[in-house]
């Protein structure tokens, strides 16, 4: 039976601890914010540049001549993964569920004989999948030092996996991140990047709209040239931006849960403390009279 | 209805400008084009420059985009570009170590075709600081 003082000592740090997950939250749900406010206002270019490239991409489909980011290179056999986890922990299960996708993923492909090649963004990542998948890790990138996530980032980020891809150091590139659904729910999530691959549904729409009577200037093909390797940067930063606001909800909900807790703990160990007290009292007070009884 | 074209500058980070206006001039990949009223579906490359934008009332306003593309439909005009913002914010300061990190480009370039690219670089932004001029001359 622990004494009253260590009693009161483990409330004092159960509070202290209280202290600092509620202000953690706080924190986070004041990042959270921003990060939903800048995920929100990158969503129009990206869904304009997805309609456009559904449109160009569906023209040139099948076809031989279609550039490399699109058709692929022909083979299947080197894989690249992408994978975007957050810098810091403490943020529940955000991190480890997308290292997670991403190692199954890449066990899956190792079963089928192909090699597979991984680039982790942000260090969490990196950390869990440095366990079982150390020599397939050829690349890490932290994003510490980056304040405020611009698209530069991203653009950083895309001309590395393109110019590995046109050294030819891989064939297929996915990208993993955390899909932001709401506060309580992030959902992770695979994305084929290189050859790029369009919503059917989406595409068929705006196939009508996009080969119907567009002009063309310079042409297509050059275009879509154009626009191929930006697109990679822009899907790269669309889940940058959605895995930060993903990270920043999880971050939230854990801290929250983790309140609760130390406040359930702290009415526990409370309740513990008094009938402590009372039950020393009680015997102070039968001890007293006894020994008043026995004069 | 007033002839009018609905532009909107879109940038990855944020929606710069979506406005009603008269007209609008773009820097196409093959030179610059005005885009009036209702104008044929065009998508265009854009290269680097200054897309100037006469509102309703006749305001000019001009915006430098970095790159990327414009896309031209019965919607309207919309300007998809890596980085955009209001020309007031692009001097010639920047313009000038835009052209030094070219010329450091094209020295570093090895082959021909990499070469070409970089020189070309340098071209447009060179071309950019003398539009730049006339530009603040007429405002």
């Amino acid at each position: 039976m622990p004494s009253l003082k260590d009693l009161k000592n483990r409330i004092n740090s159960v509070k202290s601890t209280q202290k600092i997950t509620k202000a953690m939250q706080m924190v986070a749900a004041a990042k959270l914010r921003r990060a939903q406010d800048a995920a929100e206002s990158a969503r129009p270019y990206a869904e304009r540049m997805e309609k456009v490239l559904a449109g160009l991409g569906a023209a040139y489909e099948g076809r031989p001549d279609a550039p490399a980011l699109l058709a692929g290179t022909g083979k299947d056999d080197v894989h690249l993964l992408v994978v975007a986890t957050g810098e810091r922990g403490l943020a529940g299960g955000f991190n480890s569920s997308i290292a997670r996708m991403a190692r199954d993923h890449a066990h899956k492909l190792i079963a089928q004989g192909k090699t597979v090649k991984i680039l982790t963004v942000g260090k969490k990542g990196a950390d869990i999948l440095k366990r079982g998948l150390a020599k397939n890790i050829t690349e890490q990138i932290s994003l510490r030092d980056v304040k405020q996530l611009g698209y530069v980032t991203a653009q950083e980020i895309g001309n590395k996996v393109l110019a590995m891809y046109q050294a030819g150091e891989f064939d297929v590139a996915t990208l993993f991140y955390s899909r932001f659904q709401s506060v309580i729910s992030q959902v992770p999530t695979a994305q084929q990047l290189i050859p790029a691959k369009f919503d059917k549904a989406e595409g068929d729409v705006e196939a009508k709209v996009g080969s119907a009577i567009y002009e063309y200037e310079p042409d297509e093909e050059a275009i879509l040239e154009d626009l191929l390797p930006r697109n990679v940067s822009v899907q790269i930063f669309r889940a940058l931006l959605e895995n930060n606001a993903s990270f920043f909800g999880a971050q939230m909900s854990a801290m929250d849960n983790a309140t609760r807790n130390a406040g359930e703990m702290i009415t526990k160990l409370q309740l513990s403390y008094n009938r402590q007290r009372q039950a020393q009292i009680t015997k102070e007070l039968i001890e007293i009279i006894s020994g008043a009884e026995a004069l | 209805m007033a002839e009018g074209v609905k532009i909107e500058i879109v940038s990855p980070e944020v929606l710069i400008l979506s406005a009603e206006a008269r007209s609008v001039i773009v820097p196409g990949a093959e030179g610059y084009l005005t885009v009036l009223g209702p104008h044929a579906p065009l998508l265009t490359v854009l290269k680097p420059g200054f897309v100037t934008v006469t509102d309703t009332t006749g305001t000019v306003t001009s915006y430098f985009v970095g790159g990327g593309f414009a896309d031209i439909s019965d919607a309207g005009l919309t300007i998809l570009a890596e980085e955009a913002r209001p020309a007031s914010e692009f001097g010639r300061a920047e313009i000038e170590a835009r052209i030094a990190k070219a010329q450091e480009v094209l020295s570093a370039a090895e082959g021909i075709d990499e070469k070409a690219v970089a020189q070309q670089q340098l071209d447009i932004w060179k071309n950019l600081l003398l539009e730049s001029a006339s530009l603040s001359t007429v405002h």
